[in-house]
């Protein structure tokens, strides 16, 4: 596109990849179960939608759990850190640079595979929204215990709207998420990636400081890719 | 002698192996009651009513005092009390005989006997003879009945069996001498063979209960909906537990009885008071559906036992009453009184019921009917004949007690019936009508004068009417609990997990997949919608900036 070499390189571990699809299919399945329970319309049946939701919700839950633990345990935690340094660059660059062909002011790299906009975004998700729907609806699972764990002072309704309006959010999360997946340099570049876990990247980009992930053990996570 | 030792050893062990062989079916057939994949509840339920048999030490047929020749009913149950001693004056302390409830004091006048009413036949005053043809005693023809008597108790209304022993409908209870028509149905009714009735007695069964109360209100399933004569002979799909093919069991099963005192709900006194299982209380009343299948009758982890706190058995396991016959929804005594030629007439509608009689109104019959439900702790509130009610609307005349917040009340089926029946318009009061009579009584099956005939109910039940009268609209309810279906009939989630599902009309609490949030809803989906909206345009931008470079 800006005729720089584009080199291929290895962006997400096979853990990654395995936990981005198990959590796209658990939370679709969530989304299209919990619209049923909310009445929005008749699919699997509604005690059939309740047992998959709770079935699958509580699934997630765990499946989360391991999800943090590899995060805090590899460090990659710290690629969510959000940082405002260029963030407006790469807005300014979707909302102008994009149609005008320019490269990407915050290319991927393996170090750095969110942009500052996107760690913002993933970070809101990953701590607030998604933890929001995993709490609300944990309560909800557990409505007849609320008075044996002294919880009573709790509201249905309230813990019900706060998840519905937890599920929009996923939901919509879901449509942008989706879209930006096809701003990459050809339409499935970014879908490709999480799949295969290799993506085509302009050569040349040297990680900036602020972006680096401050572990000793850089060169040794580096060699980690194997080599194209 | 080695050998004879390995000879002994090896038969024993070949006979141990045989033996064992053999106890394989019996613990097979162990297995089958104790299925694994059998819902708890129904295993406890299964085992703490199975291998029950009934003995007995006596023989009535044998019995030289029921040889005697018998020409009325107390004649013969002076012949009972002559050993059962006590009998009679158990039975005179139950509601059964005084028609009154036992558990508020007797001037409060609480039940069909006394000031209580219903939009049926509304009340007994004044009509006894017809309507004590239902008494288990003889003779209540007026208010002038003595209750203390001990010969006018019926015993054999509740444990003949031969099912030959009718009692005349205008008899007072008595039946009949020699054969007679009851003009209401056109049948003879017979004298009974009173030997042969009494020498059959036995414990009451479907049918001996069935005798009064699948006739309740005066004909077959008018008043409850699910109690009616398609329980005498059920299947299993009409009703689990009395069904020939499923348990049998007859109405004393549940309703179980101390000194001639049935279990069960009678006015505003629940038929239990705790929920307790027999496992928490062997001596608990089986009247409860917790009482043998524990309130957590479900496989664990099934949701439904998560309900068993604020939604009644019934109300899943009872999809519809009235599922074999018909059962009346609504009588309009407003409509009383037509003729046609001159002439009192009747007409049949749909099921084969009657939809119209000049006695008495307009009715509406339903079958397979959807319950209505409320909060239910068990108690029924009523008014009765004096109380003031507001005729600019409906008059609820009975309802189920309790409400979201109490602890003790559970969303429950019922069956409303409708009525529009005359009230006092100047007193403000329900109004009791004399219908039964002969010309010149007042009655008004007799000369279909509302006004001679409300002031002649009112008088026998001992209250004012002011002379002024019109017709309200009233309501009526019954908690449905019999023709309880097979597992496979439950109520679906969706039939109350959606907006216009069965409990529509229940508020006060939230239920996923009934309500929603307006707002909530309406802010989620601009979000959604705006995110696809911005996407969209994003795209399209993105698609036409790059066909104009290539261009
Ligand atoms: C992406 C995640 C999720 C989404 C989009 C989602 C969506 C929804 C929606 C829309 C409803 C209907 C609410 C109503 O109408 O009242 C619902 C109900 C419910 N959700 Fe979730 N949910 C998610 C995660 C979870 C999790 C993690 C749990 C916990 C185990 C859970 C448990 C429940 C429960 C218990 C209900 C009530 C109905 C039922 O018992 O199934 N949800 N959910």
């Amino acid at each position: 596109m800006t005729g720089k070499k584009m080199v291929n390189t290895y962006l997400y571990t096979r853990y990654e990849r395995f936990w981005h699809w198990l959590q796209t299919a658990l939370i679709t399945i969530l989304l299209v179960t919990g619209f049923e329970v909310d009445g929005l319309y008749t699919l699997l049946g509604y005690k059939m939608a309740v047992e998959v939701h709770n079935f699958v919700g509580l699934g997630w839950l765990i499946a989360f759990a391991f999800f943090v633990f590899w995060l805090l345990t590899t460090g990659e935690w710290k690629q969510y850190v959000p940082t405002t340094k260029k963030m407006f660059t790469v807005i300014h660059y979707y909302m102008l640079g994009i149609f005008r062909g320019d490269p990407h002011p915050v290319p991927k790299r393996k170090e750095a595979k969110h942009n500052p906009l996107q760690r913002i975004a993933y970070l809101s998700v990953a701590m607030f929204l998604l933890p929001v729907q995993m709490i609300s609806g944990f309560l909800y699972w557990s409505y007849n215990s609320w008075a044996a764990w002294g919880l009573d002072w709790l509201s249905l309704p309230v813990v019900a709207a706060i998840h519905i309006l937890g599920a929009f959010g996923v939901l919509s999360f879901l449509v942008g998420h989706i879209y930006m997946t096809t701003t990459g340099h050809t339409i499935f570049a970014h879908i490709r990636a999480m799949i295969t876990g290799w993506e085509e990247i302009p050569e040349g980009v040297e990680l900036e400081d602020w972006e680096k992930r401050r572990r000793k053990g850089r060169q040794a996570a580096d060699s980690e890719a194997p080599s194209a | 002698m080695k050998r004879l030792a390995f000879f002994i050893s090896a038969w024993a062990c070949a006979a141990t192996m045989l033996l064992g062989l053999a106890g394989i079916p019996t613990a097979r057939a162990q297995l089958e009651v104790l299925d694994e994949n059998q819902a708890p509840g129904r295993t406890m339920a299964q085992q703490a009513t199975k291998e029950r048999q009934i003995w007995i030490t006596a023989d009535h047929s044998r019995h030289a005092i029921l040889q005697n020749e018998f020409k009325s009913g107390p004649e013969v149950t002076k012949a009972c009390l002559s050993c059962h001693e006590l009998a009679a004056g158990q039975f005179h302390k139950t509601i059964h005989w005084t028609w009154l409830d036992p558990n508020v004091p007797a001037g409060e006048r609480i039940g069909k006997a006394g000031h209580s009413i219903n939009n049926f036949c509304i009340n007994l005053n004044g009509n006894e003879p017809r309507c004590t043809s239902c008494h288990a005693g003889y003779g209540w023809r007026d208010s002038s009945f003595n209750f203390n008597d001990e010969a006018a108790v019926d015993c054999l209304v509740c444990h003949e069996q031969t099912g030959t022993y009718k009692k005349f409908p205008t008899g007072a209870g008595h039946p009949v001498q020699t054969p007679t028509v009851f003009k209401g149905n056109n049948k003879t009714y017979n004298p009974p063979d009173w030997n042969k009735v009494a020498q059959s007695v036995g414990r009451p069964t479907r049918t001996n209960c069935g005798t009064c109360h699948f006739y309740g209100g005066g004909g077959d399933g008018v008043k409850h909906g699910d109690i009616d004569s398609s329980l005498a002979k059920p299947n299993k799909a009409l009703d689990v537990h009395m069904g020939l093919d499923g348990q049998d069991f007859d109405c004393v099963r549940c309703h179980t009885t101390t000194l001639h005192n049935i279990a069960g709900r009678t006015y505003a006194t629940p038929a239990a008071t705790s929920r307790k299982s027999l496992i928490e209380d062997d001596l608990a009343s089986k009247i409860m559906c917790e009482s043998c299948h524990s309130s957590t009758p479900h496989k664990p982890g099934i949701k439904a036992n998560d309900h068993t706190d604020k939604v009644a058995c019934q109300s899943c396991h009872i999809p519809e009453f009235a599922r074999v016959n018909a059962t009346k929804m609504a009588w309009d005594w407003s409509k009383a009184g037509q003729k046609k030629d001159g002439k009192p007439y009747a007409a049949k509608g749909p099921h084969g019921k009657p939809s119209y009689d000049s006695k008495k109104g307009e009715f509406r019959w339903e079958k397979d009917v959807k319950p209505a439900y409320f909060w239910f702790n068990g108690a029924i509130n009523a008014i009765t004949a004096r109380d003031t009610i507001d005729p600019s609307q409906p008059v609820a005349i009975n309802w189920p007690a309790g409400s979201r917040d109490d602890e003790n009340a559970r969303i429950f089926p019922f069956k409303v019936h409708e009525g529009k029946q005359p009230y006092d318009k100047i007193n403000k009061t329900l109004l009791i009508p004399k219908l039964f009579g002969p010309k010149g009584s007042g009655a008004y099956w007799a000369e279909y004068d509302w006004k001679k005939a409300l002031d002649k109910g009112m008088q026998a039940a001992g209250l004012s009417f002011s002379g002024e009268y019109d017709f309200v609209e009233t309501s009526y309810v019954f908690p449905i609990t019999h023709m309880v279906a097979p597992k496979e009939n439950v109520v679906a989630c969706i039939e109350c997990h959606s907006t216009e599902g069965r409990l529509a009309s229940l508020a006060g609490f939230y239920m996923p997949g009934r309500d929603d949030f307006k707002t909530i809803n309406v802010f989620g989906w601009i979000l959604v919608l705006g995110t696809l909206v911005a996407v969209t345009f994003h795209g399209l931008g993105r698609v036409i900036s790059s066909s104009r470079k290539e261009g």
